[in-house]
């Protein structure tokens, strides 16, 4: 049962990437980004990441996506206008990426062990219980600069968006 | 019902996880490379993120701690804060320039 859900939302998840890059005009690309982080989700929960799918879903298909589409709309720019055709990127790149995946995906199969499977429900730390002991127990140093990092992007984010004053 | 193969009904190997990173990676890379639209770049930079996010929950599973979850949680923190700026960049860059082509902002290079 594990692997179909994992095929299901992994082949949602690779089509919707597909399509981001594919798309010409933004809008459509952040949707498939959504697609991509939703089916992500649930690949957390199968792994045991309750605490992390959940964020996941409220963070980043939430909160980013929202300030996206937001910057996307305020900017009605219109597709993509094709530039001058660069001839051998036009025609290798894709075969490279391909060629960059297969290699990826051989190596990664023969360097993890076989034996290494994913079974729903065998990891047990990803509550937000055992998430928030070791926050704030082994990571609360980070925690703290974390917080600081926001407060730095809150004023960045002001002072680069704010209206000059004459 | 018919019972389903061993390879379909049983559970996924973990290496699957790690070559569906892998792919969302690369996926990510191509769209920063290939895209000339400034926010589709940034949208290849977040699923790049979300990419090595899978990757850190996945060896998570495998050690058996949640360490994993706590790296991924600050990535995504980090991610959030980069929207933010970014976006304040994007927005003050269209003002200026009444454009979002990567090719057009290049005033750096002259």
């Amino acid at each position: 049962m594990d692997s179909i859900l994992f095929l299901i939302f992994a082949a949602i998840s690779v089509v919707c990437g597909v399509n981001l890059v594919l798309q010409k005009h933004p809008i459509s690309s952040a949707l498939s980004l959504v697609g991509v982080m939703g089916s992500l989700a649930v690949l957390y929960l199968l792994l045991g990441g309750e605490f992390i799918a959940m964020a996941q879903l409220i963070v980043y298909a939430g909160a980013i996506m929202v300030l996206f589409i937001f910057v996307i709309m305020l900017q009605n720019a219109g597709g993509e206008t094709r530039g001058k055709k660069r001839l051998w990127a036009s025609y290798a790149g894709a075969p490279m990426i391909a060629a960059i995946i297969g290699i990826g995906a051989y190596l990664i199969q023969h360097a993890v062990p076989h034996t290494a499977e994913v079974t729903f429900g065998a990891f047990q730390h990803g509550n937000p219980f055992d998430i928030g002991t070791s926050l704030f127990e082994n990571y609360v140093l980070p925690f703290e600069i974390t917080s600081i990092l926001i407060l730095i992007a809150i004023v960045g984010a002001i002072v680069l968006a704010r209206k000059e004053i004459e | 019902m018919p019972q389903l193969p061993a390879v379909i009904n049983g559970p996924a190997p973990l290496s699957w996880y790690l070559i569906l990173s892998a792919v969302l990676f690369a996926l990510g890379v191509a769209g920063f490379l290939f895209r000339r639209n400034i926010i589709t770049v940034f949208m290849s930079i977040e699923l790049m993120l979300n990419a090595v996010n899978l990757s850190f929950i996945a060896f998570s599973y495998k050690l058996g701690r949640n360490d994993g979850h706590i790296f991924s949680f600050f990535v995504m923190v980090v991610a959030a804060a980069e929207a933010a700026v970014g976006l304040a960049i994007i927005l003050t860059v269209f003002k200026n320039r009444q454009t979002l082509e990567i090719d057009e902002v290049s005033s750096l290079k002259n």
